[in-house]
Order: C-alpha cells, then sequence, then structure tokens
C-alpha cells in the first residue's frame, strides 16, 4: 500500500496557479525524488504535503486517511516530518533548543528521545560537538544537518527534504546524500526534492519529473536517468 | 574542553546543569541590574557634576546639598518607575515577537488591572473586611486577580479583534488595536460609573505597613541622609522583580516557553514541529496581559486613585520603553523600561530644583525623557539590546 499519495493536487498562492494537478505515489521503505527546474512547484508539492499549504482541489493520503484539510502540527504528528528550503533553523535558539522542538510533539524525558538524540548526534558528529552554540551561527552545511536532525527528532515514517544540497561543497553533498541513504537503510521513507538531479537519481528507487506544476515523467530512477529529455534538461548531457 | 565530553556523558545534553539553568532565569535579571547601577551612576554623577558647576548661581539654598540629599529618593522613585514601564513594555514587546505588530490596547489591558485592585478593595471595605485585611495577602489577591482578569481580556480581544484580521495589512491591524483600545476605555467607564466605584475611583487597601528606613548616610556637610522606601513603592518593586524572575523562568526553560521563541523566530517552521500556533500566540497574549494586569494591580495600590484613562500615558511610555530595548526582545523592553524610569525620575526631580523652580520639572519630565530617547534611538535604531533588524526573521 502507498504510504503517501498526492492526487491531481491543485495548489494556488491566491491567483498564481502553482500545481496544476500533481499526483504523486510514495510507497513504504522507498527513496521517491522530485527534480524539476527553478519554479516548477517542487517546493510548493511538499508545503502541500505538510500542511502549509492547502490544495484547492484534489487529495493528500496518508496510510489512506486524507490530511489535506489538516493544519501542519496535527500532519507533523501523524509522521510527516520536512526539512524546509533555506533550512529554517531557529536561529536564537541553540542547536540542543532546535533538536528539542523538532522533538517537541514528544516526551523529553523518555528514553525514545534520548535514543533520538543519540541517533542525530551519531549521524552528524558535527551537532554533538556545537550543541550550545546558536542555530544562526552555524555554517550552512551545519544548518543543514540540524534541519534533517531536527526533521528527524519528530520520528517520522516519511521525511520531506527539500534541497538538502543546495549551498553545499561537492565533498559535503557526497556526504549529506549518503546520509539521506543511511536514514532510509534505517527504515524512514523518504521523499526528496532537489536540483542535483545526479545525485538524487542516483540514490532514488523512483523519480517524478515535475515541470510547470506539472508531473511530465514518472519511472524507476534509473530510467528517469536514461531518459534523453532529461538528460538534456537536468543532468546537462547531451 | 570540557564540553565536549562531558556532551557525550550526558547523552549529548539532555539534563542541563543546575548553572545553566540559573543562566537563562537569573542571566536578564542580572544584565538589569547592570542597567539599574549603570543608570544610577551616570545620571547621579551628571547631577551632582550640574550642581557643583550651578552652586555659584544660587544663594537660597546649598545646591549640592539638596542634590545629595534627594537622590536616593530619586533613585526609589527611577526604580518604580523603571519596573513600571518595564512590566508593561513585555506585553508589547511579546506581541510584537510573535505577530510584529503594536497591540495599542495594551495600555488598557493594564488600567483594567488597576480597576481590579479598586473593586476588589471596595469590595472588601463593604464587607468591612478591609480594615483588617492581612497587607500581603491583600496584595496577593490582587495581584493574581488583576492578571487573570487582565491575562483572559487580553486572549478574548486577540481572539474577536485581532486574529480574524491575521492576514490582513499591518495598518488595518493597527487600527483595529487603537479601536480596542477607545472600547476597553468606554467598557470601563461605563462600568465604573454606574457601579459605586465612580469615574474616578480610589484603590482602599489594608494598611501596607509604614516606610522602611534602608540606610542612614553619613553626610559631612549637613544633617544625615536617610534613604527610606515607603511601603508600596518596595511592594512594587519586590513584585515586580518576582515576576520577572517568573516570566524567565517560563519563557526560557519551560517547553512552552520554547515554543513562544520558536513561533515568534519563524511561525511556519515552529507548525512543523509541531506547535500549534494559535495557542502559542494565545499564550503570549496571555502571559502578556497578565503582566500588564498586575502591573496594574501594583500601580493603582501605588497611586491610590485611578480613572479610566491612566493606562494610556503609561502605555505609550511603556511602548516606547519597548522600543528603546529593542522591540521584540524580553530582555530589552526590561531593560528600556529601566532606562526611562531613570530618565524620567531624574529629569522631573532636579529640573525645579537646578532652575530654581522656573521648571516645574514633572511638567517637563516627559518632554526631557522623551528627546533623550529620540537621540539614543537616533544613534542605535535598533535599540539598546535589538539584533539588527535583518537578524530577526
Ligand atoms: N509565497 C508565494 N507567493 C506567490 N507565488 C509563489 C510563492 N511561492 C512560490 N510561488 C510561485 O509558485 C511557483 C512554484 O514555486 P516553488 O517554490 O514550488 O518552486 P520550486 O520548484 O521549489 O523552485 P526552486 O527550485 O527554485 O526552489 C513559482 O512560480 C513561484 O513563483
Ligand atoms: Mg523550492
Amino acid at each position: 500500500m502507498s504510504l503517501l499519495e498526492l492526487q491531481n493536487v491543485h495548489t494556488y498562492y491566491g491567483n498564481i496557479h502553482a500545481l496544476k494537478g500533481v499526483s504523486i505515489t510514495v510507497n513504504e521503505g522507498e527513496i521517491v525524488t522530485l527534480i524539476g527546474s527553478n519554479g516548477a512547484g517542487k517546493s510548493t508539492t511538499l508545503r502541500t504535503i505538510s500542511g502549509l499549504l492547502r490544495p484547492r482541489l484534489g487529495e493528500v493520503l496518508f496510510k489512506g486517511q486524507r490530511i489535506d484539510r489538516m493544519p501542519p502540527h496535527e500532519i507533523v504528528q501523524l509522521g510527516i516530518a520536512q526539512a524546509p528550503e533555506g533550512r529554517r533553523i531557529f536561529p536564537r535558539l541553540t542547536v540542543l533548543e532546535n533538536l528539542e522542538l523538532g522533538a517537541y510533539i514528544h516526551n523529553a524525558n523518555s528514553p525514545e528521545y534520548r535514543r533520538d538524540l543519540e541517533r542525530v548526534f551519531d549521524l552528524f558528529p558535527r551537532l554533538r560537538e556545537r550543541y550550545t552554540q546558536k542555530g544562526g551561527t552555524l555554517s550552512g552545511g551545519e544548518q543543514q544537518m540540524l534541519a534533517i536532525g531536527r526533521a528527524l527528532m519528530t520520528r517520522p515514517n516519511v521525511i520531506l527534504l527539500d534541497e538538502p544540497s543546495m549551498g553545499l561543497a561537492p565533498v559535503l553533498v557526497e556526504q549529506i546524500f549518503d546520509i539521506v541513504r543511511e536514514i532510509n537503510a534505517q527504515g524512514t521513507t523518504v521523499l526528496l526534492v532537489e536540483q542535483n538531479a545526479h545525485m538524487a537519481l542516483a540514490i532514488a528507487h523512483r523519480a517524478y519529473v515535475l515541470q510547470t506544476g506539472k508531473i511530465v515523467l514518472e519511472d524507476t530512477a534509473e530510467a528517469v536517468a536514461k531518459n534523453e529529455t532529461v538528460q538534456k534538461a537536468y543532468l546537462g548531457l547531451d | 574542553m570540557a564540553t565536549q565530553s562531558e556532551a557525550g556523558a550526558i547523552s549529548a545534553g539532555t539534563r542541563r546543569t543546575t548553572q545553566m539553568l540559573l543562566n537563562q532565569i537569573f542571566g536578564p535579571l542580572l544584565q538589569i541590574l547592570y542597567f539599574v547601577i549603570g543608570s544610577a551612576v551616570i545620571l547621579g554623577t551628571i547631577v551632582i557634576v550640574l550642581a557643583f558647576l550651578l552652586q555659584g548661581t544660587r544663594s537660597d539654598i546649598n545646591l549640592l546639598q539638596g542634590t545629595l540629599i534627594i537622590l536616593p529618593q530619586v533613585i526609589v522613585d527611577s526604580l518604580v518607575r523603571g519596573f513600571l514601564y518595564a512590566m508593561i513594555a513585555l506585553g508589547y514587546t511579546m506581541v510584537y515577537g510573535v505577530l510584529e505588530f503594536i497591540n495599542f490596547a495594551h495600555g488598557e489591558i493594564f488600567m483594567v488591572g488597576a480597576f481590579v485592585v479598586a473593586g476588589f478593595g471596595l469590595m472588601l471595605n463593604s464587607a468591612g473586611l478591609l480594615r483588617d485585611f492581612p497587607g500581603i495577602l491583600f496584595v496577593i489577591i490582587a495581584v493574581l486577580l488583576g492578571a487573570a482578569v487582565s491575562g483572559i481580556l487580553a486572549v478574548s480581544v486577540e481572539r474577536v479583534a485581532y486574529r480574524p484580521l491575521r492576514n490582513s495589512p499591518k495598518l488595518v491591524l493597527l487600527i483595529s488595536t487603537i479601536g480596542m483600545s477607545l472600547v476597553l476605555q468606554d467598557l470601563v467607564r461605563i462600568i465604573a460609573t454606574s457601579t459605586p466605584l465612580g469615574f474616578n475611583a480610589r484603590v482602599l487597601t489594608p494598611d501596607l505597613g509604614s516606610a522602611i528606613r534602608l540606610a542612614t548616610l553619613p553626610n559631612p556637610g549637613g544633617r544625615d541622609i536617610n534613604v527610606i522606601i515607603d511601603a508600596r513603592s518596595m511592594i512594587f518593586i519586590v513584585a515586580s522583580i518576582v515576576m520577572l524572575i517568573f516570566l524567565n523562568y517560563l519563557v526560557n526553560v519551560t517547553r512552552v516557553g520554547k515554543a513562544m521563541r520558536a513561533v515568534a523566530q519563524d511561525r511556519p517552521t515552529a507548525s512543523l514541529m509541531g506547535i500549534n500556533v494559535n495557542n502559542i500566540i494565545a499564550l503570549t497574549f496571555l502571559v502578556g496581559g497578565a503582566l500588564g494586569g498586575a502591573a496594574g494591580v501594583l500601580f493603582g495600590i501605588r497611586v491610590q486613585a485611578i480613572n479610566p484613562y491612566v493606562g494610556f500615558l503609561p502605555g505609550l511610555k511603556a511602548f516606547t520603553a519597548a522600543v528603546l530595548g529593542g522591540i521584540g526582545n524580553i530582555t530589552g523592553a526590561m531593560v528600556g523600561g529601566i532606562v526611562l524610569g531613570f530618565l524620567e525620575a531624574f529629569v522631573a526631580s532636579y529640573l525645579s530644583l537646578f532652575t530654581a523652580g522656573a521648571f516645574a520639572g514633572a511638567n517637563y519630565a516627559d518632554i526631557a525623557a522623551f528627546s533623550i530617547l529620540i537621540i539614543i534611538l537616533i544613534f542605535k535604531p535598533e535599540g539598546l539590546l535589538g539584533e539588527a533588524t535583518v537578524q530577526k526573521v
């Protein structure tokens, strides 16, 4: 059964029709990537799933339940976490406080909480070293780690990652993608939005290509990577 | 480095050290203390130097003696005014922190607190209980009552008049807050004039104790200087400090406090953490309103005569104090209040002394204090503790 499903979703910003009937299926255990050029509607898709935006038409289903009329703070409790575009770290809170907020919906005195925190610190040792530092003073890469770590602290079934590699040096990009794969291997389903189609297609199971608010291609990541149009438009090959 | 091994050992800092806790609660108070001492020293030095320079112009009194004799009292007065503005300013700054608009009805929330204590005193009096009521108990009950009424009122105002407009332009919201301010004034006026309270309500209290002598300073040139603080001022200062400690605990240590700070920094992202943003905003109004109401009660107890318009000027000044401290910054609001209180009290007391009464100081205190404020803000527009505005999310 699909874990997360978008059916013919239309989302607007006022009069701007950003998503024009998007349908996406994410199965349990998968890494699904959503690629597309600037302004295609990738972030809009993630914001619609997490409840920050409401679709005007269409449905979002999680474990078969409609969630497109729920507020974001209830959706996260179902097990959907988002590491938003631009990281959105709370700049005047410490690293630890940012992570604690990720676990806001859980009991902070429970062994599970401590286990989650250990897990995040094991994935990102840099965060352990800097746990008393203010979020706003972290480097871009560290902020990205914190954003992912914070999303993991919600204990999600599915994590929505919006361009985790944006603005990172190549070494760090590799590292982040390794970690995404590891997170998936540990049992979390991943919906990954990326400009870096090359890397995204390398780690994903399946892929969707979004173009001006419409899905124009969907297939296994391998097949999408071999698609000629995709190679020209997104992989810089010809 | 100690912190690294420690980080691993305490399960990566899930348990906070007592030291951290104390820092979070008392750190801001320490900062207030610095500003209190700083303001007292700077302004004290200025008046003493002025007195020394102007000494020759006056034959009627010994200016230097006079300056020194009233100085302790002026500082007490500064503290009372300072904490008054600080407590009200918190309401402005907290609401601005989460919603980025100025709630001009907050002065009236404060005024309602003053009427709560007036009503409470009147009721006790007509029941014949007032005279023998223990003073401390009276203050505690009145403060809690005023905080509750004002807090709930503030939440209701937000729900009715601000939340429906949340996505409207800020100007529309601003007009709504001014409208609410007038509505509350007139509501209280109607209630007061149709009850035994009256338009000019007296705040009846039991005996709250007499003045306390804190110290006697030797004064080689004349009679000794007694540092005296009257009981009502003492109550004001102590109660304010207790409430500021409580606020720091709430905001910096508790889970909801963290949620409040998160909502203030980034509302959509806070909601992605599972925080119910509307509840946190309501809570912000509750806490800000409660502090304003408590300040109103203490103000009422101290001045003993109030009317439905007493919220206007303190509200405006507290708003200025919030801006002075850096709007949106909680410690900044406290500090801004203190600084404004000191400026005002010093001008009010010394202007007439230095000009031989040509300028009745009290009448010029506002002008002088506000002029200084404007000057400070020209040179430091983000406020004393404000971060550069670009950093504000
Ligand atoms: N807050 C907004 N108000 C109005 N229009 C918006 C808003 N946010 C996005 N849009 C528009 O919606 C469309 C989709 O934007 P979206 O942010 O989803 O693109 P994206 O695929 O994430 O692009 P990028 O790769 O640049 O992040 C764009 O045309 C954009 O201009
Ligand atoms: Mg985007």
